[in-house]
């Protein structure tokens, strides 16, 4: 069994989606960390301060590759998976199974990421790429990114598709953060008790600070 | 329960064979008893279908008793029909109203191909079975049942998932098409005993690889195997079946 194998069967496929996701999960703990920074009130001092040491040093820009890299598996291996599995019906039922079986967001996990990473093409041409080119895709001088994220949402579109992109990752975590458990082999229905009310929790609280950002800046809700 | 008679339309598929194309076809059942079961409600309608010099239906059926596996039948929706834990031979007509419209489709995966009408070639269950489903025994004196301990628990947990009979149910209800539930059920009842301990690794290898062979979709943990098995096997025998897969290609010397 070479590792080739191991990991393109059917459950190891599975696996690189579980590993990957759970390394997004760590990043978005970082980022919202980070951001709610501009919930300081100081005109964006702290906010900017954490967003030079991400943006200025070489190891979380090193760690950016990576995140970057896992990124791209997670989607590449997950739009295969949606195809693959699609193929394997064939004809299609007059009747559908429907809601009675499953939760609608588990069988729509495809959709959902979708709608993230066009969500994410649009994040990362607001803030990410305006940012890098400054620096020259190095470690030159960076912009003022409050100032940036103050501009970004005074417009309404752009605060309406980052607070659906928020929705769109909260269902994703609903099922994902649980469903990569149980790929990595947590059977026990009293581990997995808790991991599932943990991932739902998470998959409320984190898309929701995420989801108050722009909405604070466009609601004026810092000053 | 009371007693009723029903009229019922029904839309079943029709398929000549493999190759042809198929499509739904109406019949009309009436005086229907609530208390038929739905199989023996197909056999009156096969009844008048040979009286009328037609084609009577093709629908698997074996012990009509929920032990066999052999039934299937995807009805309004759902594969064994609406009753939970339930299989289609044991589903009684009394969960149906007088009037109403059934309509019943053969399961629906590439690797379960239409033989005729209802049936489905569910032979690559059996395939999957024979990639690893088995355990060494030695040949001799049978060994004292009782020199070999097992812990309660386990002998449950896998007595649980011993109870699948292989009707391919997890498969036509999962929007992948997947057999991981049906795998998952086999490899946990092995695994969970000190029997089936010499072919762990290469079981849930070979069994996996055998799986993805036969066209199966992978798992995404929607849980609408669980929901629709008649057998009711837990869903939580798939991260058991994870665990295993992982732990074997961990170990696995080559």
């Amino acid at each position: 069994m070479t590792w080739k194998q191991v990991f393109t069967s059917s459950v190891g496929k599975k696996l690189v989606m579980g590993f990957t996701g759970i390394f997004l999960i760590l990043f978005l703990i970082v980022h919202v960390g980070l951001n709610a920074c501009i919930w300081a009130d100081d005109g964006g001092k702290m906010f900017n301060a954490g967003a030079h040491f991400m943006g200025a040093n070489w190891v979380p820009r090193i760690l950016e590759v990576g995140l970057f890299l896992g990124l791209i598996l997670h989607i590449i291996q997950g739009l295969m998976l949606v195809f693959y599995n699609r193929s394997k019906r064939g004809i299609q039922y007059a009747v559908d199974y429907g809601n009675k079986g499953s939760k609608w967001y588990s069988r729509s996990m495809g959709l959902l990421g979708t709608i993230i990473l066009l969500f994410l093409v649009l994040h990362l041409s607001n803030f990410w790429f305006p940012n890098r080119s400054n620096q020259g895709f190095l470690l030159g001088e960076e912009i003022n990114l409050y100032q940036k994220m103050e501009e970004v949402f005074s417009v309404l579109w752009v605060v309406i598709v980052y607070v659906l992109g928020c929705i769109s990752l909260a269902y994703h975590l609903a099922h994902g953060f649980q469903s990569a458990f149980k790929t990595f082999g947590v059977y026990n229905k009293r581990w997995h008790s808790i991991i599932s009310t943990l991932g739902f929790v998470f998959a409320i609280i984190v898309p929701l600070m995420f989801a108050l950002m722009p909405l604070s800046f466009y609601f004026g809700w810092i000053s | 329960m009371e007693h009723y008679n029903m009229n019922l339309t029904l839309k079943i598929w029709r398929q000549k064979n493999k190759n042809d194309k198929g499509g739904f076809q109406s019949f009309q059942v009436k005086n229907i008893s609530s208390e038929m079961s739905f199989l023996e409600m197909l056999d009156v309608l096969n009844e008048q279908l040979i009286n009328d010099n037609q084609d009577p239906i093709a629908f698997d059926h074996d012990c009509r008793e929920g032990i066999c596996g052999m039934c299937s039948l995807y009805i309004n929706g759902k594969p064994h029909g609406e009753w939970k834990g339930n299989t289609t031979c044991q589903l009684h007509m009394r969960a149906f109203k007088d009037g109403e419209t059934v309509t019943i489709e053969p399961w629906r995966a590439k690797a379960f191909p239409v033989i005729k009408d209802l049936i489905v070639d569910r032979s690559p269950l059996d395939r999957i079975i024979q990639a690893g489903g088995y355990i060494s025994v030695n040949t001799g004196n049978a060994v004292d049942g009782n020199s070999l301990p097992i812990n309660k628990d386990d002998a449950d947990a896998s007595f649980a998932a011993a109870m699948c009979i292989g009707c391919g149910a997890c498969v036509a209800a999962c929007k992948n098409s997947s057999a991981m539930l049906f795998l998952s059920a086999k490899v946990a009842h092995l695994a969970l005993l000190p029997q089936g301990a010499p072919e762990r690794h290469s079981r849930v290898m070979n069994m996996v690889a055998q799986m993805d062979k036969e066209g199966f979709g992978a798992c995404t943990n929607t849980g609408a195997c669980e929901a629709t098995c008649p057998k009711e096997i837990s869903i939580s025998n798939i991260a058991r079946l994870n665990l295993e897969y992982l732990s074997a290609s961990i170990v696995a010397e080559k």
